[in-house]
C-alpha cells in the first residue's frame, strides 16, 4: 500500500466544518477532511452514520447548510454548484442505468451532454467498456434489462470513467452483487484507481471492503468522523470503542489506570491486572477501557502464560469451528467472555488440545491491546 | 375425507390452464354478450336495405357505405378528427405539467389525485349543462368581462366551446397514466443524468419524457377514441352546427331511424380509429428505436 504524501499537492477535495441537516437530524455534523489526487478514499460506517449525504455533498445533490462550512473540488469554492457544473462521475448503490438506451447510449450519455464529436465518442465508449472488461461487440447494443448485475455495474462504472473525471464518487456499488464476484471488482477498482490516477470517493458500510482496497478510510459515526487513517492504522489503533467494535472483532475489558514500576497497568476492582503500552491520557485511577483483538490474544494452561505478557484466568466456554480459525471463548470471571482466535492447523491431525470446561488462560503482550478514548 | 370444496381447490391447484379459463370466464362471456354480439348484429345491418318504418328489410347492399362518402358526410368525419386531435394535444399539453407535479407532490400526492378525479362524482351531462352556464352569452363568463368593460364574446354553440367541454372532459384520462408512469421514474436516473451533465432541460427530454412515454401513449389514446366517438358535448355545447360524427351516428340511431346507415358510419369510424392507432403507435415505435 502506498502511503501518500499528504502535503505534497493541493487536497482535491476539502471539506471544512460542513455540516448538513434534514428537518431537525443533523446528517452530516461538522465534519473536516481532506482527499489527496489518486487516492482511493473509503467512508465507512452503519447506515444512517452520515456517509452517503457527505458523498451526496460531493456530488452537488445535497447542498451545505447556509452556515454549513464549505465544499471546495479542485481548490474551487461548489457550494451552491449544481451536479452538471462540476468535475465529478458517480457510481450509484443501484447502477441508475437508463433502461431505455442500449449499454453503449449509456456510456455516451455524458459525452453526448459534452457535445463532442460522433467517433469519439464511439471510440472512447469502446474504450471505457473495455476498460471495465465488457467486450464492445458482444454488449454495445444490449439493453441494460438484458445485463446481470455484475455487467450493469460495469458499465455503470464504464459510464462514469467515460468522461475522465478527476474524482470519482462510488455509493456502494458492490452491494448488490454475489460474494465472490464483489471480490474480484474489489481488486479490479483498485486497479483503476491505480491505474488512470483518478481520485476514488467509497461509500461503504463493509469494513472488509474497506480495508481491503482504501488508501485512507473515515470511519463514520453519527454525523461524523470518529476516526481517519490508513486501514492499518484504523485496524491496530482504533482510538475508540466504536471504532474497535464496527472493524474487525475486539475484546473490551474496564478497569481503572494505575502507575506501578514506570509503566502503567490496568487494575480490577476485583483484583488481577494488565500492563498497559504507553499512552498520553493515562492518569492514576482513571476509569479506562481498553480493546484486544482476538488475534494477538493465546490461550494457555492455566498458569503457563509466558512472562511478560498479560494474563486472565477463566473457564473454557465453547470453541467454534471458521474454518481458517478457531474462536475460544474464555469465560474469565468479573470481566466476561473473552474470544480468542486461534489458527486452525487441521482439527482431524491436529485438534485444539481445549474442550467446554476445561480451565486455562488468555494472554497476551501488553504492546498489543488499545486504551480507548470517551467516544 | 376433504369437502367438495377442498376437493375442487386441489384439482384447480394441479391445472394451471383450468385455473386460468375460470378467472377469464366471467369476464369473456360478458363481453362476448354485451360486445361481440351487438357488433355483430351492427355488422350484418349495416349491409342490409332499410326498412321503411325503421329497422332492416331483408337482403344485401353495400348502399349504406357508399352513401357515406358524401361530401357532406366527409366534412363531419373531417371536423371530428381534427378536433380530436386538437383535444388531445391540448390535454397533452395541459395535463403532462399538472401529472409532473402530482407525481413529485409527496404527501400532497393523494389529494391532487384525489381532486382529479372528483369531477367523476357528478354525471358528465350535468357538468356539461354547467358549462352552458358559463360558456353562454349571458354567462358568468361574459357576466365577469362586462364588470372590467369587455364586451360580451359569444362563444356558446361554436367550435370553441366544443373544444373546452371536451377537453374539460377528457384531461383526466391524460393525467392519470402520465402520472402513473412518471411516479414509476427513478429518481436517481435522473441524478445519474445530471452528474453525467444534463442541465434540466437535457434531463428531461433525454430521461423523463422517454421515461413517461408509455403513459403518454395511454393517455392520448383514453383522450382521442372516446373524443372521436363523442357526441354530448358537440351536442350541448356546439348546437347543431358543429356536428362530430358521433351526432351523426346517434342522430341516424334515433331521429333518422335510419339504423343501416348508422352503423356503417360507425364501423367506417371504427375502421379509421383502428388505422390511426396502428400508425400512432408505430411512428412512437419507431421513435423509441432511435433513442436506443
Amino acid at each position: 500500500m502506498v502511503a501518500l504524501p499528504p502535503s505534497t499537492a493541493a487536497p482535491v477535495v476539502q471539506l471544512t466544518r460542513v455540516s448538513k441537516t434534514f428537518g431537525d437530524v443533523k446528517a452530516v455534523n461538522d465534519i473536516s477532511l481532506e482527499i489527496f489526487r489518486g487516492e482511493f478514499f473509503s467512508m465507512l460506517g452503519p447506515s444512517g452514520c452520515g456517509k452517503t449525504t457527505t458523498l451526496r455533498l460531493l456530488a452537488g445533490f445535497e447542498q451545505p447548510d447556509e452556515d454549513g462550512g464549505e465544499v471546495r473540488l479542485m481548490g474551487e469554492m461548489v457550494n451552491r454548484k449544481r451536479p452538471y457544473e462540476r468535475k465529478v462521475a458517480m457510481v450509484f448503490q443501484n447502477y441508475a442505468l437508463f433502461p431505455h438506451l442500449s449499454v453503449e447510449r449509456n456510456v455516451a450519455f455524458g459525452l453526448e451532454q459534452r457535445k463532442l464529436a460522433k467517433p469519439e465518442i464511439g471510440d472512447r465508449v469502446r474504450n471505457a467498456l473495455q476498460m471495465v472488461r465488457l467486450k464492445p461487440e458482444v454488449f454495445a447494443r444490449r439493453m441494460p434489462g438484458q445485463l446481470s448485475g455484475g455487467q450493469r455495474q460495469r458499465v455503470a462504472l464504464a459510464r462514469a470513467l467515460v468522461l475522465e473525471p478527476a474524482i470519482l464518487l462510488l455509493d456502494e456499488p458492490l452491494g448488490a452483487i454475489d460474494l465472490k464476484l464483489r471480490k474480484e471488482m474489489q481488486l479490479e477498482l483498485k486497479a483503476l484507481n491505480k491505474q488512470l490516477g483518478t481520485t476514488f470517493v467509497y461509500v461503504t458500510h463493509d469494513q472488509e471492503e474497506a480495508l481491503t482496497m482504501s488508501d485512507r478510510i473515515a470511519v463514520m459515526d453519527n454525523a461524523r468522523v470518529a476516526q481517519l487513517g490508513t486501514p492499518a492504522e484504523i485496524y491496530e489503533n482504533p482510538r475508540t470503542a466504536f471504532v474497535a467494535k464496527f472493524i474487525g472483532e475486539s475484546n473490551f475489558l474496564e478497569g481503572r489506570a494505575r502507575q506501578s514500576n514506570g509503566g502503567w497497568e490496568l487494575a480490577w476492582e476485583y483484583g488481577g491486572r494488565a500492563r498497559l503500552p504507553a499512552h498520553p491520557g493515562l492518569q492514576e485511577g482513571k476509569q479506562i477501557r481498553i480493546a484486544v483483538r482476538p488475534e494477538w490474544m493465546d490461550v494457555w494452561p492455566s498458569g503457563e502464560v509466558p512472562a511478560g505478557e498479560n494474563a486472565l484466568s477463566g473457564t473454557i466456554e465453547d470453541v467454534i469451528y471458521l474454518g481458517e480459525t478457531m474462536h475460544v471463548l474464555v469465560r474469565v470471571p468479573h470481566a466476561g467472555t473473552v474470544t480468542v482466535a486461534v489458527r486452525n492447523e487441521g482439527q482431524l491431525i491436529k485438534p485444539l488440545p481445549w474442550k467446554r470446561g476445561d480451565q486455562a488462560a488468555v494472554g497476551w503482550l501488553p504492546e498489543d491491546c488499545q486504551i480507548l478514548e470517551e467516544s | 375425507m376433504p369437502s367438495p370444496r377442498q376437493r375442487l381447490l386441489g384439482w384447480l391447484h394441479t391445472r394451471p390452464q383450468a385455473r386460468a379459463w375460470l378467472l377469464l370466464g366471467p369476464g369473456t362471456i360478458w363481453l362476448l354478450v354485451f360486445f361481440l354480439v351487438p357488433l355483430l348484429i351492427m355488422l350484418v345491418y349495416s349491409m342490409m336495405p332499410r326498412g321503411i318504418y325503421g329497422g332492416v328489410d331483408p337482403g344485401f347492399t353495400l348502399e349504406h357505405y357508399r352513401r357515406f362518402f358524401d361530401p357532406l358526410y366527409l366534412d363531419i368525419l373531417q371536423r371530428t378528427f381534427v378536433w380530436s386531435v386538437a383535444c388531445t394535444v391540448i390535454c397533452l399539453v395541459l395535463g403532462y405539467p399538472v401529472a409532473y407535479v402530482i407525481a413529485r407532490a409527496g404527501p400532497w400526492k393523494n389529494f391532487l389525485l384525489f381532486l382529479v378525479v372528483l369531477p367523476f362524482w357528478t354525471s358528465f351531462l350535468v357538468r356539461t349543462f354547467a358549462m352552458i352556464f358559463l360558456l353562454r352569452d349571458t354567462g358568468l363568463i361574459n357576466g365577469w368581462l362586462q364588470q372590467i368593460g369587455v364586451d360580451p364574446i359569444s362563444m356558446l354553440y361554436t367550435p370553441f366551446a366544443v373544444m373546452v367541454g371536451l377537453v374539460y372532459g377528457f384531461l383526466p384520462f391524460m393525467i392519470l397514466p402520465i402520472y402513473a408512469s412518471l411516479e414509476k421514474l427513478d429518481l436517481s436516473l435522473l441524478e445519474a443524468a445530471e452528474v453525467l451533465g444534463a442541465k434540466p432541460a437535457e434531463r428531461f427530454r433525454r430521461v423523463t419524457l422517454p421515461l413517461s412515454m408509455p403513459g403518454v401513449v395511454a393517455g392520448c389514446l383514453l383522450v382521442f377514441i372516446p373524443a372521436l366517438g363523442s357526441f354530448l358535448t358537440s351536442d350541448l355545447l356546439g348546437g347543431a352546427k358543429q356536428m362530430m360524427i358521433g351526432n351523426l351516428v346517434q342522430n341516424q340511431f334515433s331521429a333518422a331511424r335510419n339504423w343501416p346507415f348508422g352503423s356503417a358510419a360507425s364501423f367506417i369510424v371504427m375502421a379509421l380509429v383502428l388505422a390511426a392507432v396502428m400508425l400512432y403507435l408505430k411512428v412512437k415505435d419507431r421513435e423509441l428505436e432511435e433513442l436506443r
